[in-house]
């Protein structure tokens, strides 16, 4: 059902969006003229440099020392390649950069480190962006902190998210599948881990999705609720479960204890200590954490996956 | 005369004195020559460690997350502000500039000294800040993230301002010599093109180095004062940073890739023993190139500025392609009824050729708006940047240091250890970087410590396996060179004065250099390149 | 006279105009890299003076016309006894050189005097950069609207810092002349740092004399 969706070849990944196929023949094209005068440096450097091979010969050499018409030829040529390389590509930019009237829009926030996706519909989904097959999708990404980069190379496309500003693109993707998104700006400690998925799905199963994604399947025990859950929110980018330190305390054994606070508060962990620390993580930041990194989730984490968590943690002795 | 020079500039005066309060623009370039070979070696061997992480998907092995964000951001900021800046200009412009314009000095001997102490002062400062911890932003320091992380910024920034007036009296020195102290009989048009070279350099030193002193000095505010200018918070616009950073940083890979252009024009002249096809065109070049190269800054930036502006930058990005391109066509076309010969300098000067030629073609698809969407942040840049940055002008540098070695020291190196070390670089260069284009057009995001959980994991992990060994290869080349560059020190063949048959000036005096150049007032008889005319006698054989 | 020309003449120079050509050559292409230093400064104040106009004219309210007109009216007439005091040397006259010389020091002494009476009075009103603006409403304290005010104050105390900076180092300068001029090292045949000093004078001179109506009277 799917056109033009290319597969992967030796230099670009598969073509899954409308974009890729013309991006990519403007690079084949850059590729061919490149390897077409690389080889004409090659052939000479070498032709020449064998046949007037002449150690230490006696004599002078010719004087014959510019010519006016090759110089003119091969600046003249050159830049006539250029020129269209310059036209085509900026074409199929400007395609890259106008949004098509309609395309349904997906809010888009950088955080470190993590991506999190707000749908028009109300509700938030972390580290993945799901959307429909043959649609245009535009995005309104925006950072919480320092500049990101919002990166699907299946889809060749890619933005720089800053704070404080607004930055749109868009794409139609053309096969159903998952694509990595990699953030591609460096934004600190974790920039390597700043990844998530673009999971696209039919028409059907997309509005299936759209339903169920709110509901919260009571029958998953809680325990694995609390697995995900960990994933999903990129607590793992920063709370370790084997108890290394990273840029927050590790989880493993700290339930059920008394751990000191920067403010000279100490705490037990317990239910309300795990939720507080998830939906307003300023109020007592742990001693030895100065910095207090930690972003809030409330509004982005449901009830049930912060029971899920608290059951998580219990388990990491 | 194929003898040694006994009194020569080394040792003329053997004080330690007269060493650190030298005006010998010779001995000045020699000092430089090994602070920045010693730069090299650290900024090398952060990048063994770096190739060494990525050996593996996983992030982890040989360094932490911190530290290999610190590390690839020092190999970027002490190759590029301690290492390739000076490089060329400040050690080979130092030693020989003067002796090819028939001259006795520069025009300001005391700048000189103190453009030395200035870069000596600034590299402390900068190694100050690796003792504090280093810094972990990318050697391109873009705010927020700069201006926020608790690494030792403001010390690593300031290193970089003070640098910068290093650079900024090399060049005031350079113009005025050029302009105002050539030898009777040396016009502007019988300058040989390592001049037009570094006096081309030398604009875009003056004109573009203050932009980062400036910017430096604004990031320094913003995290000690919190003026604002860069915070989104207070008003500020984090990507005006980015022009201002790049307005300077543009014009600074001319500033690298300029000289070494004009060693190559030198190198492939004498060993063609041919004149210098389209002299005036690569002069012309050069001049083109240093002005273009300030109206191109944006196209660092096409994520993340208007459209329009990207379309005006990436227009001018091909026009300022096409210079160099006519330089490699010139360059091929004095090979053309040569009277070729293959020695270490001339294999560099292939190496050049060759390689300089990939990295500038793969400009083209940087420059390319839809296309460089794609490619923008990934390894593609890298191993682009790499091509001309390393390909191009550490090559031109080392051919350079290969050329220039006998009338520095007045000895010859091991020839054939000096091949084997060209060519085993050739290749390692490339079978370290070629992968990494691959890499960067299948979706390798640059400044990566880990590249586990994607779905080219595999792929990413193949291509960083032959990345990493290539590495080891240039580094074995490095070694080996160290070794008989030193060796031939003391126990090189004499070289005479022109052990090359060539023609510029500074063959004309004997090896080593005298302390003031030339033993007798030079006498300029013919053009630089003029081996149609005459034939110079090689003194080593 | 020879030996004056031993003293100063460098060997490495074929002869004394050579010398003379290449350090004012120098001392121009030094220029040029100061103006490209303020330029970029010059650069963020149009770029957020066109982000924010209605703020900027507010907050230069709070800069003092009359201290700033009068900083220019001094430095313009350092300027002037700075290019008598090259005059008189080439007239042989080191005395009056000499006198115009200490006359540029005071007024470049005045300009900063005054500077540092406007930059005191911007503290107690708390009208400083960045994260350190805190203003304080008084009769002799203006209140400013608009988007971020502090970010005038920013640009107008890097600028005219920068150019204090300047100020001083000129300063430094001029008391060396001084010092070398009573030492007889000047004459008709050779005066080239005076020349050279002069340049540079004039320079920050120049900078000001466009800093000021950009941060004084606009609006």
């Amino acid at each position: 059902m799917l056109l033009n969706a290319g597969d992967k070849t030796a230099w670009l990944p598969q073509q899954a969006s409308t974009i890729a196929a013309e991006v990519d023949s403007l690079f084949y094209f850059i590729l061919y003229w490149t390897v077409f005068f690389l080889a004409i440096v090659v052939f000479f450097t070498f032709y020449f440099g064998w046949k007037y091979r002449n150690n230490r010969g006696k004599g002078l050499t010719s004087s014959n020392d510019h010519n006016t018409f090759l110089e003119i030829t091969w600046t003249a040529i050159p830049f006539i390649l250029v020129m269209i390389v310059f036209f085509w590509g900026a074409d199929s930019y400007i395609k890259m950069n106008i949004i098509p009237y309609g395309a349904m829009e997906v809010n888009v926030t950088a955080q470190k480190w993590s991506w999190n996706f707000k749908y028009k519909e109300g509700f938030s989904n972390p580290r993945e962006l799901v959307v429909p097959v043959n649609r245009p999708i535009k995005l309104i990404l925006q950072s919480q902190d320092v500049l990101h980069s919002f990166y699907v190379p299946d889809f060749r496309v890619k933005m720089d998210v800053i704070p404080n500003r607004y930055m749109m693109t868009w794409f139609e993707a053309i096969k159903i599948g998952e694509f990595d998104i990699m953030c591609t700006e460096y934004c600190g400690k974790s920039h390597s881990e700043m990844l998530g998925k673009v999971r696209v799905l039919s028409q059907s199963d997309y509005d299936k999705w759209i339903e169920e994604v709110n509901v919260v399947d009571e029958s998953i025990p809680l325990i694995d609720v609390g697995k995900t859950a960990y994933k999903k929110y990129a607590c793992n980018t920063c709370h370790s479960t084997d108890g290394s330190t990273g840029t927050g305390p590790s989880l493993k054994g700290i339930w059920n204890t008394i751990v000191n606070h920067e403010n000279t508060a100490q705490m037990l962990v317990d239910e309300n200590y795990i939720r507080e620390s998830i939906l307003n993580p300023q109020k007592n930041i742990v001693t030895g954490y100065p910095n207090g990194n930690m972003p809030t989730f409330k509004g982005l984490i449901r009830d049930r996956e912060i029971e899920g968590l608290i059951e998580y943690i219990k388990e990491l002795k | 005369m194929r003898e040694y020079l006994e009194t020569n500039y080394l040792n003329q005066e053997t004080t330690i004195k007269s060493w650190l309060l030298t005006m010998d623009h010779k001995r000045i370039g020699l000092m430089y020559l090994f602070a920045i070979m010693f730069f090299f070696t650290i900024g090398g061997c952060l990048a063994l460690l770096i190739r060494l992480e990525l050996l593996t998907p996983a992030g982890g092995d040989v360094l932490d997350r911190d530290t290999y964000n610190v590390f690839y951001t020092l190999h970027g900021a002490i190759m590029i502000f301690m290492f390739i800046i000076p490089s060329v200009p400040a050690a080979m412009g130092n030693l020989i500039l003067p002796v090819m314009l028939g001259t006795k000095d520069v025009a300001f001997p005391r700048l000189n000294l103190a453009s030395w102490y200035i870069y000596v002062i600034g590299s402390c400062i900068g190694i100050y800040s690796i003792v504090a911890g280093g810094v972990d932003t990318g050697w391109t320091f873009y705010t927020p993230y700069s201006s926020t992380t608790d690494t030792a910024v403001i010390s690593m920034t300031f290193a970089v301002f003070v640098l910068g007036f290093s650079s900024i009296f090399t060049g005031i020195n350079f113009i005025v010599t050029v302009h105002k102290m050539r030898a009777p009989g040396i016009t502007w048009f019988k300058m040989p093109l390592f001049i037009w070279s570094l006096y081309a350099t030398a604009l875009i030193q003056i004109l573009a180095t203050p932009v980062i002193a400036v910017t430096m000095l604004l990031l320094i505010m913003e995290r000690t004062f919190q003026v604002g200018i860069f915070d989104p918070t207070m008003g500020g616009d984090p990507v005006l940073f980015q022009h201002f950073f790049w307005f300077y940083s543009h014009p600074a890979v001319y500033i690298m890739i300029l000289p070494g252009m004009g060693i190559i024009s030198e190198i492939i002249s004498t060993f063609s023993k041919k004149k210098i096809f389209g002299y005036a065109y690569i002069a012309a070049s050069s001049m083109a190139i240093a002005l273009f190269g300030f109206l191109v800054w944006g196209h660092h930036m096409f994520t993340s500025e208007s459209e329009l502006a990207a379309l005006v930058f990436s227009f001018i990005t091909y026009l300022t392609a096409l210079p160099s391109g006519v330089k490699i066509f010139n360059w091929l076309a004095t090979l053309y009824k040569g009277k070729i010969s293959f020695e270490a300098p001339m294999l560099y000067a292939i190496n050049f050729l060759l390689l300089f030629a990939i990295g500038g073609l793969t400009g083209i698809f940087l420059g390319t708006l839809s296309v460089d969407i794609m490619l923008h942040d990934t390894y593609f840049v890298v191993a682009h940047f790499h091509y001309v940055m390393m390909g191009g002008t550490v090559i031109a540098f080392l051919g350079g240091l290969h050329y220039w070695w006998p009338k520095i020291w007045g000895r010859m190196y091991s020839e054939k250890w000096a091949r084997v070390s060209a060519i085993l670089i050739f290749f390692g260069f490339n079978l370290t970087f070629i992968p990494q284009f691959i890499m960067g057009s299948q979706g390798m995001p640059r400044r990566y410590w880990q590249y586990d959980g994607l779905a080219n994991t595999e792929l990413f992990h193949f291509y960083h396996i032959l990345s990493t060994a290539g590495s080891w290869m240039i580094a074995l080349s490095f070694v080996i060179m160290l070794i008989y560059l030193m060796h031939s020190i003391k126990n090189g063949k004499v070289s005479g004065s022109n052990p090359w048959g060539a023609l510029t000036l500074e063959w004309q005096t004997p090896s080593p250099m005298p302390a003031h150049n030339f033993l007798e007032e030079p006498k300029i008889t013919h053009g630089p390149y003029a081996y149609d005319e005459v034939e110079a006698e090689r003194t080593i054989d | 006279m020879s030996n004056e020309k031993t003293q100063y003449f460098q060997h490495h120079f074929v002869d004394p105009q050579q010398q003379h050509e290449a350090s004012k050559f120098g001392m121009w292409a030094f220029l040029v890299t100061e103006v490209l230093t303020f330029a970029g400064f010059f650069c963020a104040y149009a770029i957020f003076r066109v982000w924010s106009p209605e703020m900027f004219i507010n907050a230069h309210r709070a800069l003092d016309v009359v201290m700033g007109g009068t900083n220019t009216v001094v430095l313009i007439t350092s300027s002037l006894t700075m290019a008598l005091a090259i005059r008189y040397i080439q007239m042989n006259n080191n005395k009056a050189a000499i006198i115009n010389l200490l006359l540029t020091l005071i007024f470049a002494g005045t300009f900063l005097v005054i500077k540092y009476f406007e930059y005191e009075h911007k503290f107690h009103c708390g009208h400083l950069p960045g994260a350190f603006y805190s203003p304080h409403i008084s009769p002799d304290c203006i209140s400013i609207e608009g988007n971020n005010p502090h970010i005038f104050f920013s640009i107008y105390f890097m600028m005219t810092g920068l150019h204090g900076i300047h100020v001083i180092a000129g300063m430094v300068l001029i008391t060396w002349l001084i010092i070398r001029t009573t030492k007889g090292h000047f004459s008709p045949a050779y005066y080239t740092p005076v020349e050279l000093v002069g340049l540079f004078w004039h320079l920050v001179d120049l900078i000001w004399i466009f800093l000021f109506p950009l941060l004084y009277l606009i609006g």
